[in-house]
């Protein structure tokens, strides 16, 4: 039994980072119908950022807002030096300029920070908390913390805020939502700018724990779009549901059976769940116009 | 049907000698077998011809996959595996067991297609984003196997892998192995320019423009998808396998996400479904990342500048683009 809640709390933190990546697809998804390859690159960027600042003496708190600020401007950045001088391309020129970005992104990250790998002490500290026979660093409660109110500021700002409202119309039809007197440019910086912001929040809350290197992202980028299409593309309930149960059957695969294969159950799972329910468990049927 | 039908004009007007400069069955050919002749003269050393082969194998992979991404406008991210398993197969099949390196590279064809053949209607059925997922997903486990086996295939290291021997002769000699991979290139490509031009390829851009519509125009869709799959991740495996014996050496990045990505950008560069295009495309994403080494630690900065700049500035792709800038100056 404490086995098994050991790995219960393992697969929660890490899930709550894939669920945080998967969060940024889909804002991305929604507002622009792209798919940003970058989106694993925002969360290396976030957790380097972090580290550098903080090597340089700025007090920890002060070092992780900017670290996270600097993964918004990264995806405003994106949006405004990528995607929107490529009015007329379609998805798939847009992924490869997604990819460009996330080589170049990474390429700056070798040039400043270089190869190595790097990690910062957990927010209160590193003493393991024993409860119930689990053994946890006080991080993981930070993790989920953090996740769980990112979740829930996110509900209140799509339902309760005027700015959200529009960022969910535009989502649904750009043109009326235009035509209804939406600032749709201003939504598509802003849902990147987000998308950067919640990746880079991912590699802060993160780092403390699983370390931080210029190539993190290429896996964590490919995972995170692993739990959005589990979930169902555009979806945000399917975002975090597909990221907690991504991180919860890596973490029981890797206890109970082999930890060899551990980077490989995400893509078994979605193959399973795609053959199945070709449109992820909380996706939309579409019907096809002809 | 009535019975004053006025007699049919094929094509509806006539053809001119720009339409048979720009077909890419004759000017597109001859052009091709011009460039693949001449260009022995102009390269030297060990160094130019090893690039030279790197640009044949991959054009003759991202034609394939032009077939299926440009064509029938089926995007796999995966498919960089299906040219890393043929390549496996066929090494450990000629170092570990022993077997003629033509059965090798036989075996690895079948292995992949058959992979590829059973995948083929789960995954197929797939749309958008969620067909690149698919794809992306089973080239990961792919990857991922190669990776963790290491009794079989050396893990991260990679193995090495003996040389190509037909019918007692060994292939080691470069000129040799460019002429091999020119003639598979040449071949692939009037295959490719046939299926396009046949029946087969009508129905691929019909499925293209709409599943739903083509189906009731009684277009087989999940047949032709299929056989398209299978056709071009045969041909990936062919040439993985054809890559192995030439370089004597093949590590797990050649079935890796990244090298996935590198062939639909070379198709998606170079045009999609343009033939003329896979070729530019492969060559220019090849030899580029060889003159990007001068850049040293600001290699992949530039490199991912520069694929962004091009997406932006070229969305159609260099041939199509050079194409209609050709056809507009001349009227």
């Amino acid at each position: 039994m404490a086995e098994f809640l050991q790995f219960l709390v393992t697969g929660i933190t890490i899930g709550c980072t894939f669920a945080l990546v998967a969060l940024g697809f889909c804002l991305v998804y929604n507002a622009s119908h792209v798919i940003n390859f970058a989106q694993g690159d925002f969360v290396m960027v976030g957790g380097m950022s972090a580290v550098f600042i903080m090597s340089s003496g700025v007090p920890m708190w002060l070092a992780l807002v900017l670290a996270v600020l600097i993964g918004g401007a990264l995806g405003a950045l994106l949006y405004k030096g990528g995607i929107q001088p490529a009015k007329n391309a379609d998805a798939i020129q847009l992924i490869i300029i997604t990819v460009g970005a996330a080589l170049f992104i990474r390429g700056v990250a070798h040039v400043i920070w270089g190869t190595g790998y790097f990690s910062m002490p957990g927010f209160t500290g590193d003493t393991p908390i024993r409860f119930l026979g689990v053994v946890m660093v006080p991080q993981s409660l930070w993790v989920i913390g953090v996740t769980v109110g990112i979740v829930t500021a996110l509900a209140l700002f799509f339902t309760r805020t005027r700015l959200g409202k529009a960022v969910l119309a535009t989502s649904y039809n750009r043109d009326a939502a235009k035509l209804m007197g939406i600032d749709t440019g201003m939504i598509l910086v802003l849902s990147f700018g987000l998308a950067g912001l919640l990746g880079a929040v991912a590699g802060v809350i993160m780092t403390p724990i699983t370390f931080t290197n210029y190539e993190i992202g290429v896996m964590l980028g490919l995972k995170g779009f692993v739990a959005s299409v589990l979930g169902g593309l555009g979806s945000f309930v399917g975002a975090v549901a597909g990221g907690l149960i991504l991180g919860l059957t890596e973490a029981m695969m890797a206890g109970y059976i082999s930890s060899d294969y551990k980077d490989a159950v995400a893509f078994v799972l979605i193959l399973l769940i795609l053959f199945f329910m070709p449109s992820g468990l909380f996706g939309q049927r579409g019907v096809e116009r002809v | 049907m009535s019975g004053n039908m006025t007699a049919p004009v094929r094509g509806g007007r006539k053809t001119n000698w720009k339409d048979v400069v720009f077909s890419p069955r004759y000017g597109g050919l001859a052009t091709l077998l011009l460039v693949l002749l001449a260009t022995p003269l102009f390269i030297e050393g060990l160094y130019q011809f090893d690039i030279a082969i790197l640009v044949l194998i991959n054009a003759t992979v991202v034609i394939a996959l032009n077939l299926l991404v440009g064509y029938a406008g089926q995007v796999s991210l995966g498919h960089a595996a299906f040219f890393g398993l043929g390549g496996y197969a066929t090494a450990v099949l000629t170092t570990r067991y022993d077997w003629p390196s033509l059965l090798a590279l036989a075996a690895g064809v079948v292995l992949v297609a058959a992979i590829a053949a059973v995948m083929a209607r789960p995954i197929l059925r797939l749309k958008g984003y969620y067909l690149a997922m698919a794809t992306l997903g089973l080239g990961m486990i792919i990857y991922l196997i190669i990776t963790q086996e290491t009794w079989l295939t050396g893990g991260p290291d990679g193995m090495s892998v003996g040389a190509l021997e037909v019918f007692g002769y060994t292939v080691f000699d470069e000129l040799v192995w460019y002429w091999i991979l020119a003639g598979l290139l040449l071949v692939m490509y009037w295959l490719a320019v046939n299926i396009v031009e046949s029946p087969v390829g009508r129905a691929l851009r019909a499925l293209h423009g709409s599943e739903i519509a083509a189906d009731n125009s009684g277009v087989n869709v999940t047949h032709y998808k299929t056989l398209v799959f299978v056709l071009s991740a045969g041909v990936a495996a062919l040439m993985g396998g054809l890559y192995a014996f030439y370089s004597g050496f093949i590590a797990p990045n050649t079935a890796g996400f990244m090298h996935s990505i590198e062939l639909v950008v070379m198709v998606v560069l170079g045009g999609m479904a343009s033939l003329v295009g896979s070729i530019v495309g492969a060559a220019l994403l090849t030899i580029l990342p060889q003159y990007l080494v001068v850049f040293s630690e600001y290699e992949w900065l530039v490199y991912g500048l520069i694929l962004m700049l091009m997406m932006i500035f070229m969305p159609r792709g260099f041939v199509p683009t050079l194409h209609g800038l050709i056809r507009r100056v001349l009227g």
